[in-house]
């Protein structure tokens, strides 16, 4: 069951993302118009295969790498659908929807069977901690994308080559708006999974902080983003520097998702 | 019935001759009376702009009903008909159609695609409806064209675009600054399209505007126009930080804003960009300055390149849109054609009727000595002559209802029968497409 609703998911991002990337190439309304609606009907799918796997398995399934990208997958669609929203801005559909394609593509790859609880994780910090960081890295895919279409957007406007696309592209206001909001949002959350992560650690380990590769990582990703927000509320770093700044951000959060879990063993390694 | 345009536009008649028979709105009641009050004209809609004047009417008779109103339209503004005429521009049935059609959606404008004509044509049907002189088939033909008009402008893309320097220059401050409500103008020097632009973002909801020129009391005079504030020329750096959007055309012989002005006056912005126009030759901002974070500049070129992809892209999109006329013309044509049919037909039957009716009491009164039901026999029997007539006839008219030829036996019907014009429509005739 939860297997049938994983793979219709995956389906309908699939033809989310065929058409949000038409929709880069045509002008087209009823595309993007479309496109929304089937990552709607993709997010509903993704929601109950979670569901139904959190029932079957009786914990929150983000306990392993196939479990752990496809809930990344799930809150980014869902971040995303809640600031299109917002913003009126379908395009972002174009460089986020294949973003959680490709995690839940990848999620497909990781065996898929249902373990039992490994016995460090039963906790109800697993809630708070897992949730909170999963949330922060959604909201920072939302600011990378904004942030990707910021830097082409002001290429178009400096190079001054007004084509269809640049028609279509938000305003470098409302891109660098969705920027600062997602951060707001994306920062405190991830402060606050970075503390019950501690303390968490103090209950089960004995240890508030051990450089464990994933608290590391971590940190550097928490400074990236704690710089720019700094940055932007007392300077008013704003425009192409607060997009690269996310841009980079994104690339360390998503190397401490995913590339500690992989490539650097230790206490966080769950795969 | 028939419907005719007769008039001058742009295209045909330069504005002196337009001024000329423009009617003006206040005094409309009059030449609509006497339009109508014309013989050959039934019903009658007087459009004037100030890019054209056309009389959309109905009537019997296309080549007289035109004739009528080219020397109406000459008499009546004291013209030498053969001045006028050669100016005018007419056409009936279909073409008059597509022609409505296509003015209302704005595809026979000067500036494709503008949305004032559709607002004007209402307003003189407007006058028209008030002053009675348009009927049954001109209210239901201009209540196609205006939702023609509006399918055209939802179906299409024909106005959605800047197609003016000025209005170029709004769409782009708004792709960098987003909404201008918050936004300040500032205007260096004086320039026919630097104030265009200025109106233009307030009137896009711009906050204010700073006016700045060398000679002071100019400045003055301006920022007066614009409800704005004069700053004197000493001054500009200490002021240009307020401003998001710059417009400037002096005519200084080097550049007023360089670079490490710039520079300065956005980091007491604290980074927020500025969005600079500069139509001065030679430049009045240094072109360095679009090198800068935060900081935008374009020149006339830039925009007049936005206006011409517009342009473009209207034409495309003016293709489509003709599509959309077309589609419709046929629509109405057959509602048109199908008015004519049902009341010849009626008429028809009726004047076989009365011969029939007529002919039989002749014999009624004159035989004596009828069995009991031959008077029901003899009514029957008629009464069957004359349906089997009249089916074929009826039957081939109603076919034709929705070809060319329908007018055609529609009129002979009427000439050799002598019938009666047709009697008053109602409203349970329109037959909805």
């Amino acid at each position: 069951m939860s297997q049938t609703f994983f793979y219709c998911t995956l389906v309908l991002y699939g033809c989310a993302t065929a058409l949000y990337l038409g929709y880069l190439l045509h002008t087209t309304q009823g595309m993007s118009t479309w496109a929304n609606r089937l990552v709607s009907a993709g997010f509903v799918t993704h929601a109950l295969s979670t569901i139904h796997r959190f029932n079957t398995a009786g914990y929150l399934p983000i306990t392993n790498m196939h479990e752990s990208l496809s809930f990344f997958s799930l809150v980014v669609v869902g971040a995303f659908l809640l600031f299109v929203r917002k913003y009126k801005i379908a395009i972002l559909g174009s460089f986020v929807i294949p973003l959680a394609l490709l995690m839940i593509i990848a999620s497909s790859t990781f065996p898929s069977a249902i373990h039992e609880l490994n016995p460090a994780l039963k906790s109800g910090w697993l809630w708070v901690h897992t949730t909170m960081a999963f949330v922060s890295y959604a909201t920072f895919t939302i600011a990378f994308g904004a942030a990707v279409i910021y830097l082409i957007q002001q290429h178009f406007l400096k190079k001054k080559k007004f084509g269809a696309l640049f028609q279509k592209l938000p305003s470098l206001d409302t891109l660098d708006d969705i920027n600062y909001r997602s951060l707001t949002i994306g920062f405190p959350l991830l402060t606050v999974a970075i503390i019950s992560g501690a303390i968490w650690a103090e209950k089960a380990w004995g240890t508030y902080w051990s450089w464990d590769p994933k608290e590391t990582w971590s940190l550097i990703t928490w400074f990236i983003y704690a710089a720019l927000l700094h940055g932007r509320m007392t300077t008013g770093w704003r425009g192409k520097r607060a997009a690269l700044l996310s841009i980079a951000g994104f690339l360390i959060m998503l190397f401490t998702f995913i590339g500690v879990n992989m490539w650097l063993p230790g206490l966080h390694s769950y795969k | 019935m028939n419907i005719i345009v007769v008039g001058l536009s742009h295209k045909t008649a330069t504005v002196e001759i337009r001024e000329k028979v423009a009617f003006s709105p206040n005094l409309i009641e009059k030449p609509l009376r006497e339009l109508v009050s014309l013989d050959e004209i039934v019903e009658g809609v007087i459009v004037s702009t100030c890019n054209r004047v056309e009389i959309y009417a109905t009537t019997r008779d296309i080549a007289g009903g035109i004739a009528r109103i080219k020397r109406f339209m000459a008499d009546y503004h004291h013209i030498p008909f053969e001045t006028l005429e050669s100016h005018l521009y007419s056409h009936h049935s279909e073409a008059a159609i597509r022609h409505v059609f296509r003015v209302a959606s704005s595809l026979d404008s000067m500036v494709v695609g503008e949305p004032q004509i559709l607002g004007q044509i209402k307003t003189s049907y407007g006058y028209a409806a008030e002053y009675k002189s348009s009927g049954i088939i001109l209210n239901r033909f201009l209540h196609k064209a205006f939702s023609v008009a509006k399918r055209v402008r939802t179906e299409t893309k024909i106005a959605s675009s800047a197609v003016s320097v000025a209005f170029a220059a709004v769409e782009l401050a708004k792709k960098i600054l987003g909404n201008l409500s918050d936004k300040t103008v500032m205007l260096i020097g004086a320039g026919e399209m630097c104030e265009l632009a200025a109106k233009h973002f307030l009137n896009s909801g711009a906050r204010g505007v700073m006016v700045t020129n060398r000679t002071f009391e100019r400045a003055e005079r301006l920022a007066e126009e614009f409800g704005g504030e004069a700053v004197p020329f000493e001054e500009l750096f200490q002021h240009l930080h307020r401003a998001d959007i710059v417009l400037s055309s002096t005519g200084a012989p080097h550049v007023i804003i360089g670079p490490k002005d710039v520079v300065d006056v956005v980091k007491r912005r604290k980074f927020k960009p500025m969005f600079f126009i500069d139509i001065a030759v030679p430049r009045d901002i240094d072109p360095k300055v679009d090198d800068l974070e935060n900081a935008y500049l374009f020149t006339v070129d830039n925009l007049q390149e936005i206006v011409q992809a517009n342009l473009a892209q209207r034409s495309l999109e003016a293709e489509k849109a003709e599509e959309i006329v077309n589609q419709e013309i046929g629509q109405f044509f057959k509602w048109l054609s199908s008015l004519e049919v049902t009341p010849t037909i009626v008429a028809l039957r009726n004047h076989f009727d009365e011969i029939r009716r007529a002919e039989l009491e002749k014999t009624l009164a004159t035989w004596k000595d009828l069995p009991p039901d031959a008077e029901k026999r003899l009514e029957a029997l008629t009464m069957a002559m004359m349906n089997k007539l009249l089916h074929t006839p009826t039957t081939v008219l109603k076919k034709a209802g929705h070809g060319g030829r329908v007018d055609l036996y529609v009129d002979g019907l009427r000439q050799l029968f002598e019938l009666e014009a047709a009697p008053d429509v109602g409203e349970e005739l329109e037959l909805e497409a």
